[in-house]
C-alpha cells in the first residue's frame, strides 16, 4: 500500500513536469465545449436554390416568391435556362434546381393539375431527401391557397363534396427536446469525446515512454508488484478524468444551462467506470507497443473507432448487425447513451442501472487485461 | 544530388526495418475505411413505436396497421396510460409514441375534425424529427385512401430527381470524409513524432552537423513519408471504389493531384508541429487533437458547413481537409473537371507554402 502511495506520487510528479499536461487537462476541455456545439448541427436550412422559369407568369412569380421567403430555401439565382442553374451546381453556388415549365399557368386554370421538376444535389442524402420534401410541402400550400382563390371556378356540385373532406389534424411533440436544438443532444457526446481523448491518450504513451526512455528496467528489477505498478500508472488519469469530467459539468451548465435533469451523482459515477475503460485500454494499447510512434497510431485507431461506431454522430441502430455488434462492447456507446439519458431525458439512476452494468463489465475486462499485458521481464 | 538520393534511401531503410509500424500505417486504412464506409449511415431506421388508443376503431386500428407494417418502424406493443408511455419513453425504449384521442372515428365522422398526437423522443433532433415525418406520411396517405378517391382540383406536382446520388447511398458523402480524415491523422502523427522522436534522442544534432543544407535534408526526410501516405490513398481509394461501391465519376489523374497536395500540405503540417515542440507526448498530443476534432466538426465530412454559424465558417476554412473533401467530391462523385476545383488546389497550394514559412522561420530561429 505505501509502495503504491510512492509511485502515485512519482507518476503525478512526472505528469505535471510537462507544462502542456495541465493546460490540456484545463483549457482542452473548456474550449471544445465553448466553441465546436456550434458546428454541429444536422438542420437544414438555407439550402440554396435556383429557379429556372420558362413561364414567367402572375403563378410562377408567386410560387418562386413563396419558396424565397420560406426560411428554408436562399434563393440564388434564376438563370434563364436548365444548363445555366446546372453549372451553378457543378461549381457548388447551388443545392437546387426549380423547373417551371413555359405552361404552368396554363396548366394549373385549365386542367387544374400542374408539374414542376425538382433537381437536388444529393451527394448529402438527407439534405437531398429534406430539401425535396419542402419543396413538396411548400407547393402544397401554394395549391391549397390556389383552392381557396380558384373555387368558384369549379363546378357546384364537386365543390360541395370537396369541402367535406374530413381532417385529420397531426399534433408533434417533440419531447425531452422541443426546439429541436442540436447543441443540448451533442454536448452529452463531446463530454465523452474529452474523457475518451485525454484518458486514452496519456495512458497510452506513458509507459512506452518509460520503454523508450530505459526507465523502465529500473522499475522491473524492483519487487514492485505488477498491480502495484499498473494500478500506480492507471489512478493518475482516473484523477485527471474526474477533474476534466468536473470541468465540462460545470462549463456546460454556465454556458448553455445544461444539466442532468435525471442525478448529476449518476453522471459522475457512470464516468468514473467510463474513465477506469478508457485508461485500461490505454495501458493495453502502451504495453503492446515498442515505440511511441506506434502506441500513438494504436491509440488513434482505437479513439476513431470507438467515437464512430459509438452513437455520438450516426445512430447506432442504423448500422448493420455487425457494426451493431461492435457498438454493444462499445464504451463509448454506453456512456454516450447514459449522458444523453440522464441529460436530456430526466432518467434516474435506477433507468441506467443496466448500461452502467455493461460499462463495469468492459473496465473489469479491459483492466485485468491490463495488468496481465505488462511483462516485467522485458 | 547523391547525397540527396542516398539520404531518401536511408530514410526509407529506417521505415522499412520497423515492421510493425509499417503495418499500423497500411493496415489502419483499410480496417478504417471498411468500418466507417458500411456502418456511419444517417439513415433513420429502426423507429420503436408505441400506440395509445383508448377506444379503438376502424380508423385507429387502421393506422396502427399500417404504421407497424413500415418497415422503419418497429412496434413495441400498446400502452394502456400515459404514465406507462411517459415511462417507457425516458427509459429510453421508446422513440415514438402514437396517441389517439376519445372516440376518434365518431368525432372524425361528425365534426370532419379529429387530431393524433405524436410524441416523439428528440433528445436526437433528427430522428426526432424524422420519425415524427414518416408517422405523418403514413397517416395522410391512409387518410387519403379513406375518402373517396377523386380529384382535387388545383394540384402541383412535384417530380423530383437526386442529382450525383440516386440511391442517397450515406457512403457518397462519408468516404472522402474518411479519406480526408485518415491521411490527415497518418500524415501529422507520422511526420512530426519521428522528428521530435530524433530532436529529444539527440539523433537530431548529429544529422545537422551533415554537409547536407537542412532544407534539402527535410525534404529528403518526408519523401518516403509522402510515398507511403499515397500508398495509403491508393488502398482506401481502391476498397471504395470494389467494396463500398462508391463511383469515380471523374478523372482518376485529377484525383490523384488532389491527394499528392493534401499529403504534401499534411505532411508539412506534421513539420510545423515538430519544430513548435520537444517531446514526443506533445508531438502526439498536438497532432492528435488538432488533426481529429476540427476535422471531424468542422470540415464538412459530417455536419454541413453551411449550417454554421459565419464565425464558425471562416474558422472551418483554415482546416485543410475541409478543401481536400470538397475537391475529392467535387472529382469523384460528381465527375467535375480541372476548372471547379481550381480554387481548392490553390488554397491547398498556399496553405502548404505557408506553413513552410513557419516551419523555416522556426527551425533557423532554433538553431541560432
Amino acid at each position: 500500500m505505501k509502495t503504491l502511495k510512492y509511485l502515485i506520487e512519482k507518476e503525478f510528479k512526472q505528469m505535471f513536469r510537462n507544462p502542456l499536461i495541465p493546460r490540456l487537462i484545463v483549457l482542452f476541455p473548456t474550449m471544445v465545449l465553448l466553441v465546436f456545439p456550434w458546428a454541429v448541427s444536422f438542420e437544414v436550412k438555407n439550402i440554396k436554390i435556383d429557379v429556372v422559369d420558362h413561364s414567367k407568369s402572375v403563378y410562377s412569380k408567386r410560387l418562386t416568391d413563396k419558396i424565397a421567403a420560406s426560411h428554408y430555401f436562399n434563393l440564388n439565382d434564376t438563370p434563364p435556362d436548365y444548363r445555366t442553374a446546372m453549372m451553378n451546381m457543378e461549381s457548388g453556388e447551388t443545392d437546387m434546381i426549380l423547373e417551371i415549365p413555359a405552361s404552368f399557368d396554363r396548366d394549373v386554370v385549365k386542367a387544374r393539375t400542374s408539374g414542376v421538376g425538382v433537381a437536388v444535389n444529393a451527394v448529402n442524402g438527407t439534405q437531398g431527401l429534406l430539401g425535396s420534401n419542402y419543396i413538396m410541402q411548400i407547393a402544397n400550400d401554394f395549391s391549397s391557397d390556389l383552392r381557396d382563390e380558384l373555387m368558384h371556378t369549379v363546378p357546384p356540385h364537386s365543390r360541395a363534396s370537396l369541402m367535406r373532406l374530413p381532417k385529420v389534424e397531426i399534433i408533434p411533440q417533440y419531447k425531452f427536446n422541443p426546439k429541436l436544438d442540436y447543441k443540448n443532444f451533442m454536448i452529452p457526446g463531446f463530454m465523452v469525446l474529452l474523457l475518451t481523448i485525454i484518458c486514452g491518450i496519456l495512458p497510452a504513451l506513458n509507459i512506452v515512454m518509460e520503454k523508450e526512455n530505459g526507465t523502465i528496467n529500473q522499475i522491473n528489477v524492483t519487487p514492485i508488484s505488477k498491480i502495484n505498478f499498473i494500478l500506480a500508472k492507471l489512478i493518475p488519469y482516473w484523477v485527471v478524468g474526474i477533474v476534466v469530467m468536473i470541468i465540462s459539468i460545470s462549463v456546460t451548465f454556465l454556458i448553455y444551462g445544461l444539466w442532468p435533469a435525471g442525478s448529476a451523482i449518476a453522471v459522475l459515477f457512470s464516468a468514473i467506470v467510463f474513465i477506469i475503460s478508457v485508461s485500461g485500454l490505454g495501458i493495453i494499447i502502451s504495453n503492446n507497443s515498442e515505440t511511441m510512434q506506434q502506441a500513438s497510431f494504436l491509440v488513434m485507431f482505437f479513439i476513431l473507432i470507438l467515437v464512430l461506431l459509438g452513437g455520438m454522430f450516426t445512430p447506432v441502430s442504423s448500422m448493420p448487425a455487425w457494426a451493431q455488434l461492435i457498438a454493444s462492447i462499445n464504451p463509448f456507446n454506453y456512456l454516450t447513451e447514459t449522458f444523453r439519458m440522464l441529460y436530456l431525458n430526466g432518467s434516474t439512476l435506477a433507468d441506467v442501472s443496466g448500461n452502467l452494468f455493461v460499462l463495469a463489465l468492459i473496465a473489469i475486462v479491459l483492466n485485468s487485461w491490463a495488468i496481465l499485458s505488462y511483462k516485467k521481464r522485458g | 544530388m547523391k547525397q540527396f538520393i542516398a539520404f531518401v534511401k536511408k530514410e526509407f531503410r529506417h521505415i522499412m526495418r520497423d515492421n510493425r509500424t509499417l503495418l499500423i500505417i497500411l493496415g489502419m486504412p483499410v480496417v478504417e475505411i471498411l468500418l466507417f464506409g458500411f456502418a456511419i449511415n444517417m439513415e433513420v431506421q429502426d423507429i420503436r413505436v408505441a400506440f395509445y388508443d383508448p377506444t379503438p376503431d376502424a380508423f385507429t386500428t387502421g393506422i396502427a396497421e399500417r404504421i407497424r407494417q413500415n418497415p422503419y418502424f418497429n412496434h413495441q406493443g400498446n400502452m394502456y396510460s400515459m404514465d406507462e408511455m411517459n415511462a417507457s419513453m425516458r427509459k429510453g425504449e421508446l422513440d415514438l409514441a402514437v396517441v389517439f384521442p376519445q372516440n376518434f372515428q365518431e368525432s372524425l365522422v361528425h365534426s370532419g375534425e379529429a387530431a393524433v398526437q405524436l410524441l416523439s423522443n428528440s433528445s436526437d433532433p433528427n430522428r426526432g424529427s424524422i420519425s415524427t415525418t414518416y408517422a405523418t406520411a403514413i397517416i395522410a396517405k391512409f387518410q387519403q385512401e379513406q375518402t373517396d378517391l377523386r380529384q382535387i382540383p388545383f394540384q402541383i406536382q412535384t417530380e423530383n430527381r437526386m442529382i450525383y446520388n440516386p440511391l442517397m447511398k450515406s457512403s457518397y458523402m462519408f468516404v472522402p470524409g474518411i479519406m480526408g480524415l485518415v491521411l490527415m491523422i497518418i500524415c501529422t502523427i507520422m511526420t512530426s513524432v519521428s522528428i521530435v522522436r530524433e530532436k529529444e534522442r539527440g539523433t537530431m544534432e548529429v544529422l545537422l552537423a551533415s554537409p547536407l543544407k537542412q532544407g534539402t535534408m527535410i525534404f529528403a526526410k518526408t519523401i518516403p513519408y509522402m510515398i507511403i501516405s499515397f500508398v495509403d490513398f491508393l488502398i482506401i481509394l481502391i476498397l471504395s471504389y470494389f467494396i463500398l461501391g462508391v463511383p469515380v465519376n471523374g478523372s482518376l489523374l485529377l484525383l490523384f493531384l488532389i491527394a499528392l497536395i493534401y499529403i504534401i500540405l499534411t505532411l508539412t503540417y506534421g513539420l510545423t508541429v515538430s519544430t513548435l515542440v520537444d517531446k514526443q507526448v506533445n508531438a502526439v498530443i498536438v497532432s492528435a487533437i488538432t488533426a481529429m476534432i476540427p476535422v471531424l466538426m468542422l470540415s464538412g465530412m459530417i455536419f454541413p458547413i453551411d449550417n454554421m454559424p459565419r464565425v464558425l465558417q471562416a474558422f472551418s476554412s483554415i482546416i485543410p481537409a475541409r478543401w481536400f473533401i470538397e475537391a475529392v467530391r467535387k472529382v469523384m462523385i460528381q465527375g467535375q473537371g480541372f476548372l471547379m476545383i481550381g480554387k481548392e488546389l490553390f488554397i491547398m497550394t498556399g496553405m502548404t507554402l505557408f506553413l513552410l514559412g513557419i516551419t523555416i522561420a522556426k527551425t533557423k530561429k532554433r538553431l541560432d
